[in-house]
C-alpha cells in the first residue's frame, strides 16, 4: 500500500467569531485527482491555504508522503513540492510570457536556460503557449497556462488548483482537463476546488465535502449526482430551477430595451471596444450573453448602465425612448437598474453599511429628498431587502464587507429587484456564489421577468446561461454574434461561437464565418 | 524578543479613535526626551506647553481663539481629504480670504453700517474659494496633482500680501510701515457675551463644525463626498459625478479656509500685517487627521493643538524655549499619528525571537 500523498489530519482554524476549518482530514493517493467541494465560506480557501502556507493550522498535521510537515510559507511550499494555481492570476500585462514566469520563481535562473525549460515543459504536456507573447495579448486560458507553467517547473508532487475553470471556454476546459489528467498520471497528487460539479464527475476520482468548516462526507463523484453532491454541500435537497423545463409565458412582442449599433470606444490599451452591438430584448424574457472574460462584457454592462455614454442617443432604447447619451441616474429614473460584476467598490462599498448602500442606487425609492437622506428609511429598505432575499447578515447597519460573497450578492441583486426596474442588467449574477444563493437569485430573476421586466444576463459560466435564459448571444472581441435560442442552441455551437478568433485554432475559423454573418 | 505584526481581521473601530490619544501621549513622552536631550529642562518643556494652558482659566479664552481657525479651516480640508482630494494650500487661501475682507474694509473704509462685516466675509470667502478654483481647474481639466499646484499658490498668496502692504495698500499715515489701516468699528466682529475679548467668530468656527457634521451624514452631499474617496467606480456606479465632486470639495475647503481668514483678519488683527500668515492653513492638516477627518474630532484636535500653541507662547518666556517648540510638537504629533495609525489594521505582538 503506498503512503497517501497529502494527509490531512485534525487540522483547526479559528478566525475571530468563525471557526473556518473543524477537525477537518482526509487524504490524497499520488496520481488522485481529488476534488474539494463546498459552499462559500465552508472553509475550502482557509484549509488550501494552510496547505500552501499561506496561513497556519490552529491544530492538526500536515502530512506529504507520510512525513508531518510544516508549511510556514508558500515558499516552503513550494520547497515541500506543493504548487497551487489561484482562481485570480497574478501577472503583468505589458511583460511577456518568458518575464512573468521568471518573476514568480524563487531562485533566478538565467533567461535562455528557463526558456528551454518551459518548452520541454509546454512540449512534455502539449500546451501551446508562446513564451515571448506579451500577456495582455492572450486570451484567458493562454493565461491561465502561464501561472499552469509556473506550478510544473517545480515538478510538483501535489498540485492545487483554485476554480481553474470560472473563465474558460468549454473547449479550453477540456485542454485544461487533459494537461491534469496527463500530470495525474505521471503520478502527481491533484487537489481541484470548484463548484462545478458535472466538471468534478468529469474529473475526479474522489471528494471531500466540506460545511460549515467540517468534513460533511467523502464521495466518489462518478457515482453520485450533481443534484446528491449539492445536497450534501449545503445540507438538503437542492430543489434546481431550470427554465427550460418551466412553464412560463414566452417573451412578449413589447420590447423594453433595444440596442442597435452600439459602438463604444475602448478605454484604454487593455480595453475593449464594443463594435456595432445589435439586440432586443421583450418584456418577460430573458437573454444571456456568453462569452470569455475580457471581451467586452464589461465594457457592455457600463454602456446599458449608463456609466459610460453611448455615441448616440438611439443605440439605446429604453421603452421606445432614446437614452444613449443619458447619464445613470436619468436611465435609473426610468426603470433601468445594473448590477456590475465586481461587488466589493463598484455595486457596493464594503466599509459602509448595509443601510447606506442601499444609498448608492435605491435613492429614488423615497430613501432621500430635496438633497437629505433618510437613514430610517434606508435601514428599512435594506431590512426588506435581508428579509425578502435570505441575506444572512446581522441587520440593515452590518458592513458589507463583513458579509460573504454570495450574501452580498444576493443583497446587491435584491437592491436592485425590489425597485421594480423595467429593464434589468447584470453581469456575472452567481460568481464565486454557492449553490444555494445562486438558486435563489435564479428564482428571483424569474419572477422579475414573469412580472414583464426585461432582463440581460452577461455571464462567462455557460451553463448557468444555458439553464436560465430564453435567448441568448455570444460576445467576442467587442462583437455579438447572432441570436441563439437557448433551448435550440448547443454547447459546442456557443463554445465555438466563444473561442472567436483568439483562441485556438478550430475555434478562430468559425469565429470568423460567425463574423461575417 | 521582537515584535511582529498581525493584520486585523478587519481595522478596529476602537483603535480609529484611540490612535490620536495614543499619538499625544507618545508625543508628550518623546517630546520631553527631546528637549532634554537639547539641554532644556524636557518635561517642564511639556507641562509649560500642554498642562498649563488648561490651568489657567485665564487662558482658556486664548485657547478658543486659536482654535477656531485651525478647526474651520481642517473642517473644510477634511471634506476634500475624505473625497480624495488633497488641497494643502489652505495657507494661501486663508490668506486670500484675509485679504479679501481687508479689499472691503478699505474700499468702504471711512462709511459705516452692519452690512460692512456681512460683505466682508463674503469676499473673504469668495477670495479663498478663487485661490483654491485654480488647483481644481487644473485637476479637472488637464489632470495636474492638487497638492503641488495648492502648495505653490500658497507662496503666491504671500507675495501677493507681501506687495499689497508694501504698495497699494500701506497705511497712509502709518510711517512707512508695511501693514494697512486699523479697521474701524463697523469693520470688527463683536465680542461674544460674558467674556472679555472671545470674537464672534469663534462660535462661527464651532457652530459650522456641527452643522458639516451634519451635512457629511445625513445629505446627498456628504454621501457622495464619502463614496467618491471610498470607492470611485462605485461612486460612478451611483451617479456622482467625480469632476463636480473635485470642485465641490476644493471650492467648500476653499471657502473655509478664506473664511477663516476674514474672521482673523476682522477679529484678532483688525487689519491687515504681512505677519497675517501664521501656518494655520498647514497646522490644519495636523487637525484634520488628527481629528480622524470626523468635525467632531476636528473640534477636539483643534483645541489639543491650540493648546500648544498658547503654551508655546507661555514656555518661550518661563523657559527660554525657542519659538519652534510648539512647531515641532505639533509635526511630532501628526508623525506619531502617522505611525500609531498602523495599529488600526494591525495588532502587535511580541514574540520569542527564533534562531531564525
Amino acid at each position: 500500500m503506498t503512503l497517501p500523498r497529502l494527509q490531512l489530519s485534525g487540522i483547526s482554524k479559528a478566525f475571530p467569531g468563525v471557526l473556518a476549518n473543524d477537525d477537518v482530514g482526509f487524504a490524497v493517493a499520488p496520481g488522485a485527482i481529488h476534488a474539494l467541494l463546498g459552499e462559500n465560506g465552508a472553509g475550502k480557501s482557509t484549509l488550501v491555504k494552510m496547505i500552501y502556507g499561506i496561513l497556519q493550522p490552529d491544530a492538526g498535521e500536515i502530512q506529504i508522503d507520510g512525513h508531518p510537515v510544516a508549511v510556514p510559507n508558500p515558499r516552503a511550499a513550494r520547497a515541500l513540492g506543493i504548487g497551487m494555481v489561484f482562481q485570480h492570476f497574478s501577472l503583468f500585462e505589458p511583460m511577456t510570457v518568458l518575464e512573468n514566469i521568471a518573476l514568480g520563481l524563487d531562485e533566478r535562473v538565467p533567461r535562455r536556460r528557463l526558456e528551454t525549460r518551459v518548452r520541454e515543459v509546454l512540449a512534455a504536456y502539449g500546451l501551446s503557449l508562446d513564451p515571448h507573447r506579451v500577456v495582455s495579448t492572450l486570451s484567458v486560458g493562454e493565461r491561465q497556462r502561464i501561472e499552469i507553467v509556473r506550478a510544473l517547473l517545480l515538478e510538483p508532487r501535489l498540485l492545487i488548483m483554485d476554480e481553474p475553470t470560472s473563465v474558460l471556454t468549454p473547449q479550453e476546459v477540456e485542454q485544461l482537463f487533459d494537461t491534469l489528467r496527463q500530470l495525474a498520471s505521471r503520478g502527481c497528487a491533484i487537489l481541484y476546488i470548484s463548484h462545478k460539479l458535472h466538471e468534478i464527475r468529469a474529473l475526479c476520482q474522489s471528494a471531500t465535502i466540506l460545511r460549515g468548516g467540517k468534513v460533511v462526507a467523502t464521495c466518489d463523484p462518478r457515482t453520485e449526482t450533481p443534484a446528491s453532491m449539492a445536497a450534501l454541500m449545503i445540507g438538503e435537497d437542492l430543489a434546481a430551477v431550470d427554465r427550460r423545463t418551466m412553464d412560463h409565458g414566452a417573451g412578449s412582442d413589447r420590447v423594453r430595451l433595444a440596442v442597435a449599433g452600439l459602438s463604444v470606444a475602448a478605454d484604454g490599451p487593455f480595453g475593449t471596444a464594443l463594435r456595432g452591438l445589435s439586440f432586443d430584448v421583450p418584456a418577460g424574457e430573458i437573454f444571456g450573453i456568453a462569452g470569455v472574460a475580457g471581451n467586452g462584457q464589461s465594457e457592455l454592462l457600463l454602456a446599458l448602465s449608463g456609466e459610460v455614454s453611448a455615441t448616440v442617443a438611439d443605440q439605446i432604447r429604453l421603452d421606445g425612448q432614446a437614452v444613449g447619451l443619458h447619464g445613470i441616474t436619468d436611465r435609473r429614473a426610468l426603470g433601468l437598474a445594473a448590477v456590475p460584476e465586481e461587488r466589493n467598490g463598484h455595486a457596493a462599498i464594503p466599509v459602509l453599511s448595509l443601510a447606506e448602500n442601499t444609498l448608492l442606487t435605491a435613492r429614488a425609492q423615497g430613501l432621500s429628498a430635496n438633497g437629505w437622506l433618510s437613514p430610517g428609511r434606508a435601514a428599512r429598505f435594506a431590512g426588506r431587502v435581508i428579509e425578502r432575499f435570505g441575506v444572512k447578515a446581522t441587520g440593515p447597519q452590518a458592513e458589507a464587507g463583513a458579509l460573504s460573497g454570495g450574501n452580498l450578492q444576493k443583497f446587491v441583486m435584491g437592491r436592485e429587484i425590489l425597485q421594480n426596474p423595467g429593464v434589468l442588467i447584470v453581469n456575472q449574477p452567481t460568481w464565486g456564489v454557492d449553490a444555494g444563493a445562486a438558486t435563489a437569485i435564479h428564482r428571483a430573476l424569474y419572477d422579475l421577468a414573469a412580472a414583464g421586466s426585461a432582463i440581460v444576463v452577461i455571464s462567462q459560466d455557460l451553463d448557468e446561461l444555458l439553464t436560465i435564459t430564453d435567448a441568448m448571444a455570444v460576445i467576442n472581441a467587442g462583437r455579438l454574434s447572432r441570436r441563439l435560442v437557448t433551448a435550440k442552441a448547443t454547447v459546442d455551437e456557443i463554445g465555438l461561437l466563444m473561442g472567436g478568433i483568439h483562441g485556438h485554432a478550430p475555434a478562430a475559423r468559425s469565429g470568423e464565418a460567425v463574423d461575417a454573418a | 524578543m521582537r515584535l511582529e505584526l498581525i493584520r486585523r481581521a478587519e481595522p478596529s473601530r476602537g483603535m480609529r479613535w484611540a490612535a490620536p490619544l495614543i499619538a499625544v501621549a507618545l508625543t508628550l513622552v518623546t517630546g520631553a526626551a527631546v528637549f532634554s536631550a537639547l539641554g532644556y529642562d524636557g518635561p517642564a518643556a511639556v507641562r509649560e506647553i500642554f498642562l498649563t494652558p488648561l490651568l489657567s482659566p485665564l487662558i482658556w479664552q486664548d485657547l478658543g481663539i486659536k482654535a477656531a481657525p485651525l478647526i474651520l479651516i481642517a473642517t473644510g480640508l477634511s471634506v476634500g481629504f475624505r473625497a480624495g482630494v488633497w488641497n494643502i494650500g489652505a495657507e494661501g487661501q486663508y490668506v486670500l480670504g484675509g485679504l479679501g475682507a481687508t479689499a472691503v474694509a478699505l474700499a468702504t473704509w471711512g462709511s459705516e453700517g452692519p452690512w460692512m462685516l456681512p460683505l466682508m466675509i463674503l469676499a473673504g470667502i469668495a477670495g479663498g474659494m478663487a485661490w483654491a478654483a485654480v488647483p481644481a481647474a487644473l485637476r479637472v481639466r488637464l489632470g495636474v496633482n492638487e497638492i503641488l499646484t495648492s502648495l505653490m499658490l500658497s507662496y503666491v498668496a504671500i507675495q501677493l500680501l507681501n506687495y499689497l502692504m508694501r504698495g497699494p495698500w500701506q497705511d497712509p499715515a502709518g510711517f512707512s510701515f508695511p501693514e494697512t489701516r486699523l479697521f474701524t468699528a463697523d469693520q470688527l466682529l463683536p465680542i461674544l457675551p460674558g467674556t472679555d475679548y472671545v470674537h464672534a467668530g469663534v462660535a462661527v468656527a464651532f457652530g459650522l463644525a456641527v452643522v458639516l457634521w451634519v451635512v457629511m451624514a445625513r445629505t446627498v452631499f456628504g454621501l457622495s463626498i464619502r463614496v467618491v474617496g471610498e470607492a470611485p467606480r462605485a461612486a460612478r456606479h451611483a451617479g456622482f459625478d467625480a469632476k463636480r465632486t473635485v470642485w465641490a470639495a476644493m471650492l467648500l475647503s476653499g471657502g473655509f479656509a478664506g473664511l477663516a481668514g476674514a474672521l482673523e483678519a476682522a477679529g484678532p488683527f483688525g487689519q491687515m500685517v504681512p505677519q497675517f500668515p501664521t501656518g494655520y492653513g498647514f497646522t490644519a492638516i495636523i487637525v484634520a487627521f488628527l481629528g480622524r477627518l470626523h468635525p467632531i474630532g476636528i473640534v477636539l484636535a483643534g483645541l489639543i493643538l491650540a493648546v500648544s500653541y498658547v503654551g508655546g507662547e507661555i514656555a518661550q518666556s518661563s523657559l527660554g524655549l525657542p519659538a519652534a517648540a510648539a512647531g515641532i510638537f505639533q509635526a511630532m504629533m501628526l508623525f506619531t499619528l502617522l505611525g500609531v495609525d498602523v495599529l488600526v489594521r494591525y495588532r502587535v505582538r511580541l514574540t520569542r525571537s527564533e534562531a531564525a
